[in-house]
């Protein structure tokens, strides 16, 4: 057995284990690699999950069912019906409520002996050091790319490890990023994707179990790092695939030019992330500037009084088979292809899911020289919110 | 004739291939004639003064060709490049400063 300074020090007298709890960590006490005092090192240790969606729940209910003393949770969110696909934390009857009040409750549930700490809130610039502060390891769940360069680099400036998992459609990525042992996440990807390029998994979809198989390799690298035992995945990039069901491992190295963690780092304090990532406002990544804008209620106008104006649907046929509202569909990826097909005259007003594609397919036109093309605000998921709930929303 | 492995983000636009042939002796020609055959992923693996975009990386087996010799590393029969792009999927915290 592999073993490395724990990142919890043995709390010999200062934290006992009842009776109850014996019998609960019965399984871990048997085993040498855990045993006593391992299980005392979990019950002293703090981790911080950073999200409580699709990695956050397997994550959470690990850590807590394994015995981590502390478990802090963060997140503003409130659980929807889309989230229950892989967001096992939730319930059905959770629907509505904040997804840390349902976590609470679920985790409180499996191991009540477990302190679960409650920040329901955004991860900021201003707040991210004073949370971080008290926990032992982050374990990143997020789901975008300026909180994952605000944890790294959070974790970086108070040398902490990050327990990192990714995940999208069918593939998943795992490391631990920890600077005083290894490469950080910037020596990695020292930029962000510019917004858009990178579809997220609300336009790109994912395998409901895909988070189950990243997340609990988060919790296992995060158990090893408390506990100190085996060999941890700093500085290696674990790459699962479940179409091919194979995993890969990439060598990851600490960049010596790393603006963060490198030898003479130009980012010494927590930075404007949005700003970083190329998104001036929030949730600007689904916006394309300047592109011309109609809302749903606006359209339903239109077409009730007969204006002329012709809509499109750009998504994917797969996504019309779902939910449409009878108009012509010309994928993204085929309208470069299939412009001979439109009038350039007409007036247009193009939609998709919730309206990024279909921003993008607006400024496509545009280039190509049509003069009467309108973005379709909120897609056809606003137009079932607002104008047709017969529409399913998916 | 070294492979590339393609990731799910990208195969939407290497005609929904997962793994790629191509000709070339270097890891730079290999890509260069993956973005020839595929001219979609051109824009997803170059920034428009042609540099390998920063959030892609390409590994060589196991190893990030940034610290073998980059867009020169060589590259032979049966030689596997991968490309590996930053993805940001997991739970939705979405606002953040």
């Amino acid at each position: 057995m592999q073993t490395r300074q724990p990142l919890v020090e043995s709390p010999n007298g200062s934290v006992e284990l009842s009776n109850e709890e014996i019998a609960r960590y019965s399984r871990h006490l048997i085993m040498p690699e855990v045993a006593l005092d391992g299980q005392k090192k979990l019950k002293a240790a703090k981790v911080l999950t950073v999200g409580t969606g699709g990695l956050g729940s397997p994550l959470a209910l690990y850590l807590a069912a394994a015995g981590v003393g502390t478990v802090g949770i963060v997140d503003f969110d409130v659980v929807d019906e889309s989230n229950l696909q892989r967001q096992i934390i939730h319930g059905t009857s959770d629907v509505g409520r904040p997804k840390v009040d349902s976590a609470y409750d679920k985790l409180k549930d499996i191991n009540p002996n477990v302190d679960v700490r409650v920040h329901e809130e955004a991860l900021t610039s201003e707040n991210a050091l004073e949370i971080f502060e008290d926990y032992d390891v982050i374990v990143d769940g997020t789901d975008n790319f300026p909180t994952r360069y605000l944890v790294n680099d959070a974790c970086v400036l108070l040398n902490k490890p990050n327990v990192y998992g990714s995940i999208f459609r069918f593939e998943g990525q795992a490391s631990v990023f920890y600077a005083g042992e290894g490469p950080c996440y910037r020596c990695l990807y020292p930029e962000p994707p510019p917004p858009g390029l990178v579809p997220s998994c609300a336009e790109g979809g994912v395998l409901g179990i895909l988070p189950g198989a990243i997340g609990t390799i988060q919790a296992t690298e995060t158990v090893k790092l408390l506990l100190g035992i085996g060999e941890p995945l700093i500085g290696r990039l674990l790459l699962y695939d479940a179409l091919g069901m194979s995993f890969r491992e990439m060598k990851l190295r600490k960049d010596p030019n790393c603006p963060v963690c490198g030898e003479n780092p130009t980012v010494t304090e927590l930075i404007d992330y949005q700003e970083f990532c190329g998104i001036p406002q929030a949730n600007a990544a689904e916006q394309v500037n300047g592109v011309p804008e109609i809302t749903v209620e606006e359209l339903k106008q239109k077409l009730d009084n007969s204006e002329g104006i012709n809509v499109l649907d750009v998504r994917e046929p797969h996504e019309y088979e779902v939910a449409n509202i009878g108009v012509r569909l010309i994928p993204l990826g085929e309208l470069p292809q299939r412009l001979a097909e439109l009038e350039q005259d007409d007036i247009l007003a193009i939609h998709c899911k919730t309206g990024a594609r279909s921003a993008r397919a607006v400024k496509l036109l545009q280039d190509a020289g049509f003069q009467n093309v309108y973005n379709v605000k909120g897609g056809i998921t606003a137009w079932s919110e607002e104008i047709d709930p017969s529409i399913p929303k998916y | 004739m070294p492979k590339v492995k393609i990731p799910t983000p990208l195969r939407q636009y290497a005609g929904g291939n997962n793994e790629v042939e191509v000709g070339g002796a270097t890891a730079g020609e290999a890509l260069g004639n993956l973005a020839s055959e595929h001219p979609d992923l051109k824009q997803h693996l170059y920034t428009g003064d042609g540099q390998l975009r920063s959030f892609v990386n390409v590994y060589k087996g196991d190893e990030d060709i940034r610290y073998l010799d980059g867009q020169d590393t060589e590259v032979s029969e049966g030689d596997e490049l991968s490309i590996i792009p930053s993805i940001a999927g997991g739970s939705v915290v979405r606002r953040c400063r």
